[in-house]
């Protein structure tokens, strides 16, 4: 069995160099093979073969913001329950009332952020957004 | 032999294996679709459009790579290689057999036994939300812009069901070595069902297989979640802008996801290599019965086949499942042979599901697809593994 740490971490560092030969060869490949022509229409962002209107650039809904910042919250959270989930063998019904506890707390932000409607997709967004 | 020489063999024949898999999932995605709607699917490149997804590659390679003159440069060249890189590398963790000695070499049927390995798995995969958000931004296109936006928002959102469902068995193995996770759903249940963790006592993960699936479906952006490039909404998502081999970057790193997210549901959820029903029972010689009753029907149906080239062919092709179910008789080779058959069979089973569902289910609506990420996963999720949590603590093994 392999145990020393060049052991265990050679054969990823050879997948990664596999995947990234590939990945290189494909990107690159593409530049390679085949002609280029360059029209004025073929250089147009495609929107449905109609000329571009405004820029894509543009403010979009803040729900996208509200969801990562939420997801944050959550994945700190989960960081927290893996080590948990592992040693939980040793720790038994103390450490289910610990962690129940700690979730307790988080999910009573859940709960706040569900009532005050991060949640919800499809309710009427207020003047000037676009999502 | 050499460790350093026996692991470079090792990622070669996965690798090789992974790529072949990759091109020929395509081919029976399109043949299991077609006939889900009564239709033939690729018929005219070789038999049974066998050489198509060679075809597609052809056809791909001499597409004009244009690089429109709009976008951002580096971020676009960026979008498709992080898209592959990081979908290939995964596969890495995964088991795919017991420890076996070949010509006097040990070695585990696996690149490597990562102690951390499910903790790999999704920090690889999480950070392929970048790769669909950098090719929407740097597009410059509004649909690529909003299939980017939606993918990320989609992508974490899953995310969280993702890690929470695999949190339980976790919990049950005591381990994040999916080698240890596979070993300890060894046995059998009454003598019965097989100990893998969707039965096993005291907490059986059936919730949180479903859950993980779902998550799955959603985090590869497949029907019904593939809101990302809804292609009647969005023309094709974030790829809008892509064409060539950049464009079938994204194709090939959606299905090596796949391959990736079935190999782990497998060995977390499935039991991984181990075979159905114990040894006792003669599992050892259950492929070689598979093969040959596949190879009998392909004989049998050949006699009857309507088009005349069939009764041709067929029986060439039963005759090669013979051949197959003849090598899985030997004894010698059942230790090298039967746990990847197992592996192999349960991952195929999960592909066809995800192209099952894909053949069935419409696509969601946005709102329907977040409020359903947060609102019902997460907290089943959630539930599920203090649910089992609980049950461990009580029932100690």
């Amino acid at each position: 069995m392999p145990s020393s740490y060049p052991e265990i971490y050679f054969p990823i560092l050879v997948q990664v160099l596999i995947a990234i030969a590939i990945a290189a060869g494909m990107v690159v490949g593409s530049w390679l093979l085949g002609k280029r022509v360059r029209t004025r229409a073929k250089d147009m962002p495609y929107e449905s073969g109609m000329v571009p209107v405004g820029s894509t650039r543009e403010r979009f809904s803040v729900k996208f913001y509200l969801v990562a910042m939420v997801f944050i919250l959550f994945d700190v959270e989960l960081v927290f329950l893996y080590p948990w989930a592992v040693v939980y063998g040793e720790l038994g019904l103390y450490g289910f009332l610990v962690m129940f506890l700690f979730i307790d707390l988080i999910l009573w932000g859940f709960y706040y952020i569900w009532k005050k409607g991060v949640l919800d997709w499809s309710r009427e967004e207020p003047a000037g957004s676009q999502a | 032999m050499n460790f350093f020489v026996l692991s470079l063999l090792k990622a070669a024949i996965v690798i090789s294996v992974l790529m072949v898999s990759l091109l020929y999932l395509q081919w029976v995605e399109r043949k299991v679709i077609a006939h889900i709607q009564l239709r033939m699917g690729p018929y005219r490149v070789g038999p049974h459009g066998l050489l198509q997804p060679f075809a597609d590659v052809l056809k791909l390679l001499t597409k004009e790579g244009f690089i429109p003159s709009h976008v951002n440069l580096f971020f676009y060249l960026l979008a498709p290689f992080l898209a592959v890189s990081l979908a290939l590398i995964s596969i890495v963790v995964v088991p795919f057999g017991p420890e076996v000695e070949l010509f006097g070499v040990r070695t585990t049927m696996q690149l490597t036994d990562l102690n951390i390995g499910i903790l790999f798995v999704l920090a690889i995969s999480s950070l392929s939300v970048y790769a669909v958000t950098f090719a929407g931004w740097a597009s410059n296109n509004k649909y690529s812009l909003l299939g980017g936006l939606r993918s990320a928002a989609q992508m974490i959102s899953y995310e969280l069901p993702l890690a929470l469902s695999l949190g339980a068995p976790l919990l049950v193995a005591g381990s994040l070595s999916l080698r240890e996770i596979v070993l300890a759903q060894q046995g059998t249940i009454l003598g019965i069902l097989p100990n893998w963790m969707i039965f096993q006592l005291p907490a059986p993960q059936l919730v949180g297989f479903l859950v993980f699936l779902i998550a799955a479906f959603a985090e590869t952006n497949r029907i019904p979640f593939d809101l990302p490039e809804a292609e009647n909404e969005l023309v094709a998502g974030f790829h809008t802008e892509y064409s060539s081999l950049k464009f079938a970057s994204f194709f090939m790193a959606e299905y090596a996801n796949m391959i990736t997210m079935t190999a782990i549901t497998t060995t977390v959820f499935l039991g991984g290599w181990l075979p159905p029903f114990p040894e006792t029972l003669g599992s050892n010689w259950a492929p070689a019965v598979i093969f040959a009753l596949l190879g009998a029907l392909a004989v049998y149906y050949s006699r009857q086949a309507p088009r005349p080239k069939d009764r041709r062919t067929l029986p060439w092709v039963g005759l090669a499942l013979f051949a197959v179910a003849a090598i899985f008789l030997i004894p010698a080779a059942h230790p090298l042979l039967v746990p990847p058959f197992w592996f192999l069979a349960k991952a195929g089973f999960l592909m066809f599901v995800f192209i099952w569902v894909r053949g069935t289910l419409p696509r969601f609506r946005y709102d329907q697809l977040m409020q359903f990420a947060w609102k019902f996963m997460f907290p089943v999720a959630l539930v599920n593994l203090f649910a089992t949590a609980l049950l461990v603590a009580l029932f100690p093994r």
